[in-house]
């Protein structure tokens, strides 16, 4: 179809890239690499992109951060404020509050930037918590790719440390009473407390001048530096690994069907990169958040009801209102009330995520490695407690807002928190026990909740083939009974070349 | 191949594109009858120009919200406008990469090999000798240099490593203890107002610092009048309220001792102090005892005193450390 001068086109683009190439491979030895990493395939479902919106997030929030550092200023100086945002007119604030006011009325464009940017910290660790549940619940984090698990929690740490220190840089009341719980919870540390808190603050809160100095430093520099880090290498270990898969028609142990990286997935990543940016663009300059203005400067001898942290902080808050009030006190010395909901809660939710491929090894007597994602129906009690953690972690958010929501709803505050003290025990239990009934439902009938119906029951055989069993008619083409979706049937394995590419074995382990 | 599991793929019945000359068929890894070249439109050349075109004005539309963002940026900005124009400028901008990645782009449905991604037997253990070759010298004589040597001479030096941290200077001391509150000290207001016995109503309650340290978070402390109503002191506290006709002022910190936010919340029906962070409420006619949320200990109470000219005054400081527990609390 292509004309002749189409095609003397191409053969000049091609001379081109030959010598571009090669310039490369004579210094670096480029071009085995680089080939296989053009031809790398990667799989098509649409659960596998949430990653890549997290990833695409954190794009954006450097673009937007590098923008807005260059306005932001890090001083506690108190200054007399008059700009164009008249409320404000006449009142004193510290220099870094009054840098985020001008940055929102005063930088043309600056209120866009810096709204994306919040946004897309928000949107950032939906994306990673909805990744994380997408890992847990299809098993991808089994052998071979523990690694990658404890990259990714790792990352959802140091993302959350990192939403939590830009929240906190505007110097607003509302952020300044969070400073406020957290300074606390470092002062309850045993032994240690007081000194760290007074060393990391530069004295008793609210700290001394170096405070937010050094807040900006871990904001913009330190926590930046190792997300991109463990992303890095969070990316590399999937290239190497390649990425899983879910079982279906072709699909095997031992292959990887989706598109090739270049073009195709290149530019559709590109598109997904696109509609991140338009989303999130989109509510910076149309979606009011963080308005800083009307919470108003910190003044630590005030704090307003009816606020809440950012999103995915609301859990420990709820925590620290659910933890009952116990203190211990024994032998002069005491273990304050925020050290447990504050410290011990989270470092015993992280420690039992951290271990957690290796605790699902010992349930499923299972130490394979698994290219082929589990359904999680077919998982029912990892999907069970998966669920009971997810209830668990809402009951916590809920608590966060307790007095939002006791307003709404025309209860007491004091009713709402037995409530939610109780469902923190109760509602994991209940949500585990359905999670699990609909597991063995939904194993009963052909419906795939997340892809489309393949039809039976599938089985995995001796060499890590798949195949359905027992299954009704095919509703997307494929025949259903006794359908084998190894990638080739019956007289494919005797043989030619092909076969052996489609099914390769490996080791000892077979699978 | 007789087999086709991937119909749109496995070809057979469109090969490497031919005629050109230049289209050499994609890869190693991926077996040899299947089509890298093919695209959803590749057969129908009238219709994947019409695509062309969709994505073309796709993009045309990305351009026009470009210059919308120059005209609205020159104009003075205004966010409302830059949202919708960014929005559709970077939606279009995806449609179109969609588009054409979707029905023009060849390398959908591919099915490759996952290779290896583990060594070979022999290279693991050729690995192992490399290693050992280092190892075994390292560890010659029953590994007197490591064990008996570098450990302990290790364990000195890093002893050293630890010496700089007591540079740190913010050692909290008695911070903690203490607050600006001293003996005669005029209870005054955000303003720098310091306050007369008369100037406390019923039904409200006032922030206060010490005079002359206005800013000070942790001497935050509230006075109300409790009217004639009893306050219940602690042991040894009950000479802390001031009476002044038929009036009771006491003043408590300020500083919620469950986490240190601000107490800023009254309830006057109840004569309850609720902190907003975590609605730790205090019963103000039970010595600010904690009777709901997760704060464990009263609000400490601040001694009061009338001066002759009737100005409400600070007896001394808090007698114990006010706001959120820690490790040495108890201690003094
Ligand atoms: C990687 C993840 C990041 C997250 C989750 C994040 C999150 C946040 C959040 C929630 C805020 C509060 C903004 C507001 O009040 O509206 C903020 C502010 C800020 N961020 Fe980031 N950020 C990230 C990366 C960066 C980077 C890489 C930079 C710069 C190099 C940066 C620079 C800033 C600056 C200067 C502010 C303060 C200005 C303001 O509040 O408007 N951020 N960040
Ligand atoms: S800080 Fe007051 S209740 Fe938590």
């Amino acid at each position: 179809m292509s004309t002749v001068a189409e095609r003397s086109a191409a053969r000049k683009r091609a001379q081109l890239e030959q010598k571009a190439l090669d310039w490369a491979d004579d210094r670096l030895g480029s071009s085995k690499w680089l080939r296989s990493a053009m031809d790398k395939i990667f799989p098509d479902h649409w659960s596998f992109m949430v990653g890549e919106i997290a990833m695409y997030c954190f794009v954006i929030l450097l673009a937007t951060g590098i923008y807005l550092a260059l306005f932001y200023n890090a001083s506690s100086t108190v200054v007399v404020y008059h700009g164009p945002y008249k409320p404000l007119d006449g009142q004193s604030m510290t220099e870094a509050f009054a840098s985020v006011i001008n940055i929102s009325f005063s930088v043309r464009a600056g209120l866009v930037m810096r709204q994306a940017h919040h946004w897309a910290a928000v949107i950032f660790m939906a994306a990673i918590t909805f990744h994380m549940g997408r890992i847990f619940f299809t098993g991808a984090f089994r052998r071979p790719r523990e690694i990658n698990w404890i990259i990714g929690i790792t990352l959802l740490l140091v993302a959350m440390l990192e939403g939590f220190s830009g929240y906190s840089l505007p110097d607003d009341l509302l952020s300044g009473s969070g400073l406020r719980v957290v300074f606390s919870i470092v002062q309850s540390i045993p032994f240690v407390g007081p000194w760290l808190a007074f060393n990391l603050w530069g004295g008793a809160f609210p700290g001394s001048g170096v405070f937010f100095e050094r807040l900006f430093l871990i904001h913009e520099f330190l926590f930046p530096a190792l997300l991109a880090g463990l992303l890095g290498g969070h990316l590399a270990i999937l290239w190497h690994q390649k990425h899983t898969d879910f079982a279906g028609p072709g699909k095997t142990e031992h292959n990887i069907v989706g598109s090739r990286l270049w073009p195709q997935y290149a530019i559709k990543s590109q598109a997904l990169l696109m509609f991140v940016a338009a989303v999130i663009f989109g509510l910076g300059g149309l979606v009011q958040i963080n308005p800083i203005w009307v919470f108003g400067p910190f003044e630590a001898a005030r704090s307003s009801a009816g606020t809440q942290p950012d999103w995915y902080v609301g859990w420990l808050d709820g925590a620290l209102r659910l933890w009952p009030h116990w203190e211990f006190r024994s032998f002069g010395h005491e273990i304050a009330n925020p050290f447990f909901p504050g410290i011990l809660l989270p470092g015993l939710v992280f420690t039992v995520i951290y271990a957690w491929p290796w605790i699902d090894k010992r349930l499923y007597a299972d130490y394979e490695e698994h290219n082929l994602l589990d359904r999680p129906r077919d998982k029912p009690l990892r999907t069970a407690l998966g669920v009971a953690a997810l209830v668990f972690f809402i009951d916590l958010t809920l608590a966060s807002a307790t007095d939002v929501i006791g307003n709404g709803l025309q209860i007491s505050f004091e009713r709402l928190i037995e409530i939610l003290q109780y469902g923190s025990f109760i509602g994991p239990i209940v949500g585990g026990l359905v999670a699990y009934r609909a597991c063995i439902l939904l194993q009963g009938g052909n419906v795939h909740p997340i892809q489309r119906p393949v039809g039976g029951t599938i089985v995995r055989d001796e060499r890590g083939a798949y195949h359905t069993l027992g299954a009704s008619h095919g509703e997307n083409g494929h025949e259903g009974e006794g359908h084998d979706v190894d990638g080739h049937t019956g007289n494919g394995h005797t043989g030619n070349g092909h076969g052996d590419e489609t099914t390769l074995e490996r080791g000892p382990a077979g699978g | 191949m007789a087999e086709t599991k991937f119909p749109r793929v496995f070809t057979g019945a469109h090969g490497p594109e031919d005629g050109a000359g230049e289209t050499t068929p994609w890869p190693d890894d991926v077996p040899p009858d299947q089509d890298d070249t093919w695209y959803p439109l590749r057969d129908d050349p009238w219709r994947a120009r019409r695509m062309e075109y969709v994505i073309a004005a796709f993009w045309a539309i990305t351009a026009l919200c470009g210059l919308g963002l120059i005209v609205v940026y020159c104009t003075g900005g205004e966010a409302q406008y830059e949202g919708w124009l960014l929005l559709g400028a970077f939606a279009t901008l995806g449609t179109g990469l969609l588009l054409w990645a979707r029905y023009l782009l060849p390398g959908h449905d591919i099915a490759a090999s996952r290779g290896h991604h583990v060594s070979d037997p022999e290279e693991r253990a050729a690995i192992v000798e490399s290693l050992s070759r280092g190892t075994d010298s390292l560890m010659s004589r029953r590994g007197f240099l490591v064990k008996k040597v570098l450990v302990p001479v290790g364990g000195i030096f890093g002893v050293a490593a630890i010496f700089p941290l007591a540079s740190l200077g913010n050692r909290p001391g008695r911070a903690l203890y203490h607050t600006k509150w001293y003996s005669g000290a005029r209870l005054v207001t955000e303003d720098g107002q310091a306050l007369h016995v008369d100037d406390i109503m019923v039904d409200g309650i006032l922030t206060v610092f010490p005079e002359g340290y206005i800013n000070d978070s942790a001497s935050a402390a509230v006075v109300l009048n409790v009217g004639g109503a009893l306050v219940q002191a602690r042991h040894g506290q009950a000479d802390f309220e001031v009476v002044s006709g038929a009036n009771g002022i006491v003043a408590f910190s300020k500083i919620c001792t469950h986490a240190g936010c601000a107490v800023s919340l009254f309830n006057v029906f109840s004569m309850q102090l609720i902190c907003p962070c975590h609605q730790s409420t205090f019963n103000i006619l039970q010595d600010c005892e904690p009777v709901f949320g997760p704060a464990s200990r009263p609000l400490p109470q601040l001694p009061l005193l009338v001066r002759p000219d009737g100005y409400l005054i600070a007896a001394t400081d808090f007698v114990e450390p006010v706001g959120p527990g820690f490790w040495n609390r108890s201690g003094d």
